[in-house]
């Protein structure tokens, strides 16, 4: 028996079977892992935080003002009909009137220009308190019916205005496009008639690919139900610019679509009649209508809050950038940092029989070559301009 | 039968023990008489099998220390996992989105989670699988046992059962618990290493009985039958009940039989013994705990910020719902185009409260985006790819024994940035267990020449420090005569530290020319060589080496390598008292019975004389003694008693004319003492041969006595011999310290970290040690506390038979008081630079962790410099550990390297295992791993510095980029009649969190630097940010929630506004909501990325590529999804090439929003770099203005202005120095100018 084979577990055993391993446990070097990768630091001095924010005042404020001008240039008729187009006799019953099909719904209006208006002036009909945005109301659409014939089928997601009642597919089906918006509007100047054009007032990916030309209406509006237009079922979807337009759903309730282009400038001062026929039923919900005659700048329609916006926080970025020059003016950086910084060592006995500022002199030891110089044999020091040795 | 054990067979150790030598008759104590409850186990030798049976079915051998089994991984892992509340909530979602409430998609919420939940538990399993594969290791080694028929053979740990007789060989660990039944010495001792169990150097005695003596081969054990009934498993490592029944007699087994598993025999070739306590039985295991699954402090912070939010999510959820509920009730009628009248029961107008409660839980899936959901999987990659750097580190690589630092568990990382406490072990840890001789006075002459490291480091601090102040000095315009004359006086002053660096620098040489000598590093050439003769004082040197070469109770083994002989010691100091006295010339090579024979070289030139000296008597080393003494004869017939012992006792028993050098050798004590070094005095008697004769009758008498006043006898007739000693020097021997130890606690003094030591060493070594790290100080003010002069109390006690309780109240009672005089005298203490150490003792400890002391002691310690605490017990390590966590509340880091050390690295916030060394249990039971002390410099001060704000930082920028989105949702809300429509697409919020905005955050936590690796480590005080808790107070997690509030509202409104009703391009088109939710999303996309750039501060291309790319992957995906078919992309089909991206409004918008969302955090951080900087900041801007290499004064004065106050570490030892010396100028310094004001008359 021989003890000494199994027992070789001593000191000497360890560091002998930890020689091989050495150097597969040794981490390989690399910049990444020994996280040395060169970087950038960039540091937030009073330099670059003036040049900031000088920079972004001078770049908001110019975008501010072309801003309001663009939107100082647009100029948007807007007229509020839902009230005036309810004879005086219904104004108590507002909706039975909406609701009536014998009642008659044309309603002229007429508008004054108040400036010059270039060509192409935008039509919207706005509609208040109208939830386009409301959960239901949003997923109650059928994409897949709505690009194919094939799919027409394809209703499942289109409840309550799915399918009629013997079970044939609506096309197209869902509560959008069952409450598609059914005024219309009628436009003439000095008894001239303006065309109203309804070209490229939807997106043009949608008429190409979301709407297919070979889906027809089918069964729409045909329910007990019956919520807004009907659709001509000659057409085929992808030309339905009006439901296209609709079926993009708004994503506040306040909204305004697109009605259509009229292509011809407009005069100041000019009169503009409209007849309108209301039929659309926003009274239930006490839900405005208006008509809004409005021309575009690059920055869309009338809109000066983005101007305001650009130059409140580029004015505001101007002022910071004052503030802090006038601290800079009034207290230097290097004053002020060191007495803030770091709990001061209340090791001062010395320095504090001292002046209190002192001339920097120059002298050769710091911690580092005493630290580094381990082994050397040298260590001069530089003590008001005699050199000790000590070796 | 090895060598070794052949050559010793002649020698019976145990004669060289006196006090040992006579057994103690057993019988007389009679067994012990083991009843009731605890005492119900039954040990059946040599017959393993029946323990495997009921009724006592024993476990294995097999240790298992993983969190997990197959079996149970998978549920108690998801359990773990499902602990956390956000994954429960998810979970939760996760379910609900399977039914028609929710807003989204069910595979857009299960899909996250899953991989969530996954990541973490297959980052669980890894960790656990390394755990079982360390256990394997440890189970499968090898122990020879009895297969009956007297044949022995090996078989793995993990098999051995109770009840088996198993042989273990020199140098290799016990299996289990074992009976030691007989050893290769005749007399049944054998000598244990007991390290990994109390942390204890010294070798103990351990001894069979006298009846399983002749069991000395293994032929003996064919038909060996035993029976052993003891108590039950217990954790008490220091007692043991139990008697064996052998032969139809009946013997007491007590504690010196047992060998307990993880000690280790040593000095003795092979022990005999009986299993009795297998595997989880065994006493070591029994002290081990169950590995803990820990937290870090922020993680469970970072739970209340969940609640927070879950609360607020509620809250929304609720104000949504309740909102909805009216709306459906009141206004939802009229709304035709829903077709209220058609309705299911989600939007019934007529059940507006089964509505409201329906799309409270929509409501609370859709603000899920509240909860980071992406925030525990993200901190669990960060966690690993900075646990990666720090395994990767080649600074914390030890080239000697090949091991980097391992974190061993990533959940800690930023935990290590936020230590307050530090709590070590000592040997293994801060020493490495070697004994050097280093220095010695003989007859009042101080010889060697060496510097103790942290002499070196001191005074190399000390001239730096000085040349600074003196530069500072020296810029006084010398107008005044009188200030250079006391500049040359002070210099005068500082000569000390001069002699000192030249000390250090000479030796420094000498080190590199000689090959080094274990357990001797003396350098002086006076007694090297043989000069000593020429001293003044040779006979004086002739004896001490002497006494070195003869006072002992070692055993030379020749070395064939060298020639020269190693010595088997009980400690490492005597081995190297031995070794130094070869060095000297007084080489001991053989030990008989009777004498010890010793080579003499006088000279190098001449031939080596052998003397042999007879030992009559050797009264040998006890901690109650602390001294040993030997009665030698020498060959010219003259008695010598030598003697060796502790200052204090020696000095006590000096007679009158043998205190010629007491003055002297004590200065020299005094100085060694200081550095750290182990000191002894050594002291001889000469004894006329009828005065021996006469004590050595009474000794004898003494010695045969028996009873239980034997050991007071003894001692007392020892008392009588020990008197009038001359002394003859002391020696200095160094308990080495592993490489950079002092420095590293210097440095972690200067961050801020307290430092306490447990060790289960003796009080003076574990103080000697205080000195050596500079823990400890000359003029520091020391708080002992032990029960020492309570022993008397308690004797008194003994004597008038009171009962032993109230001897107990009597102590605690005592240790009360010294509690309240230490706090009395801390609080009565004017001088600020007055420091307090507080020494106790493991038995005091055991009273003063009681529940009504405890918190005395606590407030004691924690007002205290450097605490330590010896003589304690793994146990007591873990519940000072748990003190001082609970009683604090402030994170505690345990370091050790042993498995007595197990329990505190368990019970510490951070337990860090130093590997390398022999025994992983430390290592295996550690979060970290680190070869040497000095690499948790770096390991805290960098990593963890980094971590901690990583980590920080990270989490606060997840809450705000979750709530600046999570908001805009909930605003969007009330503008869709509460219906739980989202403004966004279901894809953008499934990608937010998941792409867009994951990678910078995780590039943050991995690769921020606030400043690189060599500014941590030069201001060790940007530690303190940590501790502090800077970066993640609750004013800062605000603030940041704050911001998110503020962005999201920005966001959120500005978009409202600009796209309110009015057209949005040239081209008339109104924006629907597709356009809305893209804008938004673009500008929350940028402003939460801008947000990224301007909190870090440290870009590698990493950081680039991440938060550039994500704003740029963020269009690309739109893109791509417009290109896809409308069927998946819906009403964003073509939404950024046809509709948004030629709208400038949409790009202005973008600019605007992005900048409105940071400008007030731009502005907050400059005004706060401008007015309130922070630490990081200044030495940031330092060195960006590049002030270190321009302005060395300016570093200099940063540098040492971010010293903290520490009173520990030699940096606090100079600076008391230079106070001193200051102290002494400045007094010169004033009666100089009160001469000058007064004009001479």
């Amino acid at each position: 028996m021989n003890p000494k084979g199994a027992s070789s577990s001593g000191t000497d055993g360890a560091t002998d079977s930890s020689a091989p391993r050495r150097n597969s446990k040794k981490p390989k070097y690399s910049r990444f892992t020994q996280q040395e990768l060169p970087a950038c630091k960039p540091i937030l001095t009073p330099g670059w935080v003036i040049t900031t924010f000088i920079f972004i005042g001078i770049v908001f404020i110019p975008i501010g003002l072309a801003s309001l001008f663009a939107s100082e240039r647009v100029v948007e008729i807007v007229d509020r009909y839902d009230k005036h187009c309810v004879p005086t006799n219904y104004s108590k019953s507002m909706l039975a009137y909406i609701q009536s099909g014998e009642t008659n719904k044309t309603c002229t209006r007429s508008l004054i220009v108040p400036k010059h208006m270039k060509s192409p002036v935008y039509v919207y009909y706005q509609l208040d308190n109208f939830y386009q945005n409301h959960r239901r109301y949003v997923k109650s659409r059928s994409d897949k019916q709505l690009r194919s014939k094939a799919s027409e089928k394809d209703t499942s997601s289109c409840s309550p205005e799915g399918t009629i009642s013997n079970g044939s597919a609506i096309v197209p089906c869902g509560l959008i496009a069952w409450s598609l918006f059914n005024d219309t509007y009628g436009f003439s100047v000095k008894n001239k008639v303006l065309d109203v054009s309804k070209k490229n007032i939807a997106w043009k990916s949608d008429q190409d690919h979301k709407f297919g030309s070979d889906v027809y209406p089918k069964n729409f509006q045909s329910g007990s139900l019956i919520g807004g237009a009907k659709l001509n079922a000659s057409i085929p979807l992808s030309e339905q610019v009006d439901l296209i337009v609709w079926m993009r759903t708004a994503a506040l309730p306040t909204f305004r679509k697109l009605y259509g282009k009229i292509e011809v400038d407009l005069e100041a001062n000019e009169k503009i009649t409209v007849v309108i026929q209301n039929n659309y039923n926003t009274y239930s919900f006490g839900g405005k209508k208006k008509l809004v005659l409005s021309t575009t700048s690059w920055i869309g329609g009338k809109n000066d809050f983005l101007g305001i916006a650009y130059l409140t926080v580029g004015g505001l970025c101007l002022f910071l950038a004052i503030c802090f020059i006038l601290v800079y003016v009034i207290k230097p950086r290097w004053e002020i940092l060191p007495e803030i910084c770091l709990q001061p060592t209340d090791d001062d006995s010395v320095t504090a029989l001292l002046p209190q500022k002192w001339p920097l002199l120059y002298y050769s030891t710091t911690a580092e070559n005493l630290g580094e110089k381990k082994d050397g044999l040298v260590l001069s020091r530089e003590i008001s301009g005699r050199s000790i040795e000590i070796d | 039968m090895p060598r070794a054990g052949r050559i010793r067979e002649k020698l019976r150790w145990s004669n060289l023990y006196t006090f040992s030598c006579l057994r103690p008759n057993v019988l007389e104590d009679g067994p012990h008489s083991l009843q009731g409850p605890g005492f119900s186990r039954i040990v059946y030798c040599n017959q393993p099998r029946v323990h495997q049976k009921k009724p006592l079915n024993y476990p294995s051998n097999y240790i298992s220390t993983t969190k997990y089994n197959i079996i149970t991984f998978l549920p108690k892992a998801i359990f773990e996992q499902f602990r956390r509340v956000a994954n429960m909530y998810f979970l939760m979602a996760a379910i609900l989105s399977l039914t028609p409430v929710a807003p989204f998609s069910a595979v857009s919420m299960i899909a996250p989670l899953a991989f969530v939940v996954g990541l973490s538990m297959a980052k669980e399993a890894l960790e656990d699988w390394r755990r079982f594969m360390q256990d394997m290791k440890v189970n499968s080694r090898k122990v020879s046992i009895h297969k009956g028929d007297g044949i022995f053979g090996y078989k793995p740990w993990q098999k051995i059962r109770v009840g088996d007789v198993v042989r273990v060989e020199k140098d290799q660990f016990f299996t289990a618990d074992l009976l030691l039944l007989s050893s290769s010495y005749d007399d049944g001792i054998c000598y244990v290493e007991t390290m990994n169990l109390d942390g204890e150097t010294n070798l103990k005695i351990k001894r069979s009985l006298e009846v399983t003596l002749p069991l000395v081969d293994d032929l003996a054990f064919k038909n060996f039958t035993a029976k052993i009934r003891c108590e039950d498993p217990n954790p008490n490592l220091y007692t043991f009940v139990g008697n064996l029944e052998y032969d139809h007699q009946v013997y007491a087994i007590d504690p010196s039989q047992i060998l307990l598993r993880d000690s280790k025999l040593r000095n003795t070739s092979y022990v005999y013994g009986v299993v009795i306590f297998t595997g989880p039985d065994s006493k070591v295991m029994q002290n081990s705990t169950k590995s803990p699954s820990k937290r870090s402090t922020i993680e469970r912070k970072m739970d209340y910020i969940i609640y927070f939010l879950f609360t607020l999510l509620v809250l929304i959820s609720l104000i949504s719902s309740i909102g909805f509920a009216v709306k459906t009730k009141f206004e939802m009628p009229d709304w035709w185009y829903l077709q209220p009248q058609n309705t299911t029961n989600l939007y019934d107008p007529t059940k507006p409260a089964l509505s409201g409660i329906f799309h409270l839980v929509t409501a609370l899936i859709l603000y899920g985006y509240l909860i980071p959901i992406s925030l525990y999987v993200s901190i669990e990659v960060v966690k690993v790819l900075q646990a990666t750097f720090i395994n990767q580190d080649l600074h914390m690589y030890d080239e000697e024994t090949g091991n980097p630092a391992q974190a061993r568990t990533s959940n800690l990382n930023e935990e290590l940035g936020q230590v307050d406490t530090i709590l070590s072990d000592k040997t293994g840890t801060l020493t490495c267990n070697q004994m050097d001789f280093f220095k010695c006075s003989i007859a009042g002459v101080s010889y060697g020449m060496g510097s103790s490291e942290v002499e070196i480091a001191a005074a190399k601090k000390m001239a730096f420090d000085i040349s600074e102040h003196n530069s500072e000095m020296s810029s006084v315009p010398m107008h005044n005569i009188k200030a250079r004359g006391l500049m040359e006086n002070s210099r005068s002053n500082f000569g000390v530290s001069e002699i000192e660096l030249e000390t250090v620098i000479t030796s420094k040489d000498e080190k590199d020319q000689k090959p080094m000598i274990k357990g001797f590093s003396f350098e002086d050439s006076r007694l090297m060589g043989g000069n000593w003769s020429k001293e003044p004082n040779a006979d004086a040197i002739l004896l001490f080496f002497r006494i070195l070469a003869l006072c002992h109770t070692a055993i030379p083994e020749p070395n064939e390598e060298t020639g020269s002989f190693n010595y088997e010691a009980e400690s490492p100091d005597e081995g190297a008292f031995l070794v130094a006295a070869r060095e000297f010339g007084f080489e001991f090579y053989r030990r008989t019975q009777t004498s010890v024979f010793i080579r003499e070289r006088y000279s190098s030139s001449g031939h080596p004389i052998e003397r042999e000296f007879k030992v009559l008597n050797l009264l040998d080393f006890s901690s109650k003694r602390k001294r040993m003494s030997v009665i030698v004869q020498d060959e010219d017939g003259q008695i010598l008693l030598l003697c060796k012992g502790a200052d204090s006792i020696i000095f006590d028993r000096l007679s009158k004319d043998g205190r010629i050098y007491e003055e002297s050798t004590s200065r020299h004590l005094n100085e060694y003492g200081e550095t750290g070094l182990r000191t002894l005095a050594l002291a001889y008697r000469k004894l006329k041969e009828s005065e021996y004769s006469v004590w050595n009758s009474e000794f004898i008498k003494a010695k045969t006595t028996i009873g239980a006043d034997r050991d007071a006898m003894l001692e007392q007739v020892s008392d009588m011999m020990e008197k009038d000693l001359i002394l003859v020097g002391a020696t200095a021997v160094e308990d080495k310290l592993q490489k950079g130890v002092p420095q590293c606690i210097d440095k972690l003094a200067q961050a801020g970290l307290k430092i306490w030591v447990l060790t289960g060493d003796k009080m003076e070594t574990a103080i000697n040690i205080g000195f050596a790290c500079s823990l400890l100080r000359q003029c520091m003010k020391q708080i002992c506390i032990t029960t020492m002069n309570t022993d008397l109390l308690a004797q008194d006690a003994k004597k008038a038979l009171l009962v032993f309780l109230i001897t107990d109240q009597a102590v605690k009672e005592n240790i009360l008081m010294q509690l309240i005089n230490g706090l009395q005298m801390i609080k009565l203490e004017k001088d600020p630079h007055a420091a307090f150490a507080l020494v106790i003792d493991g038995k005091t400890l055991s009273y003063a962790l009681e529940e009504d002391l405890k918190h005395q002691f606590l407030s004691l310690a924690v007002n205290c410099a450097s605490v330590i605490c010896c003589r304690v017990s793994p146990k007591q390590k873990a519940l000072v550990t748990r003190l001082v966590k609970e009683g604090t509340g402030k994170t505690t880091l345990a370091i050790g390297d042993g498995a007595n050390d197990v329990g505190m690295i368990q019970e510490a916030d951070i337990g860090i295992g130093i590997s390398g060394v022999e025994g992983m249990q430390a290592v295996m039971a550690s979060d970290f791993s680190i070869a040497q002390f000095r690499f948790l410099e770096r390991l805290l001060v960098v990593h963890g510095h980094w971590c901690y704000k990583r980590i920080a930082q990270m989490i606060c920028y997840f809450f705000y980029k979750n709530i600046a989105f999570g908001l805009t949702l909930f605003y969007f809300e009330a503008y869709t009649g509460f219906s739980g429509q989202s403004v966004y697409d279901d894809w953008y919020m499934l990608l937010f969190n998941v792409i867009l905005t994951s990678l910078p955050v995780i590039s943050l936590g991995v690769f921020e630097q606030d400043v690189s690796s060599e500014v941590c480590l030069q201001f060790p005080a940007l530690y303190q940010q940590g501790p502090r808790n800077v970066f993640f107070d609750w004013y800062r997690i605000f603030g940041w929630m704050a911001n998110g509030l503020y962005s999201s509202l920005i966001v959120f409104f500005l978009n409202l506004n600009i796209f309110y009703d009015q057209a949005f391009r040239a081209g008339g088109q109104t924006a629907d909501m597709a356009a809305v939710g893209a804008t938004m999303f673009t500008c929350i996309i940028w402003a939460v990325n801008c947000q990224i750039a301007l909190t870090m501060s440290h870009f590698t291309w990493i950081q680039h590529l991440f938060v550039w790319g994500s704003i740029c992957t963020w269009y690309l995906f739109l893109l791509l999804y417009g290109l896809s078919s409308p069927i998946i992309s819906g009403n964003s089909f073509q939404i950024l090439v046809e509709a948004l991206a030629p709208a400038p409004i949409y790009w202005s918008v973008t600019l605007l929003v992005a900048v409105a969302c940071n400008l007030p955090y731009l502005a907050h951080l400059s005004f706060q770099r401008s007015f309130n900087p922070m630490d990081h900041h200044v030495i940031q801007e330092i060195k960006y203005y590049k002030k270190d290499t321009e302005d060395q004064h300016m570093w200099t004065r940063e540098r040492s202005k971010a010293r903290q106050k520490t009173k520990i570490g030699f940096t606090a030892r100079v600076d008391a120095k230079i106070r001193q010396l200051k102290g002494k100028l400045q007094k010169k310094y004033s009666s100089l100018s009160v001469q000058t004001i007064i004009p001479p008359s």
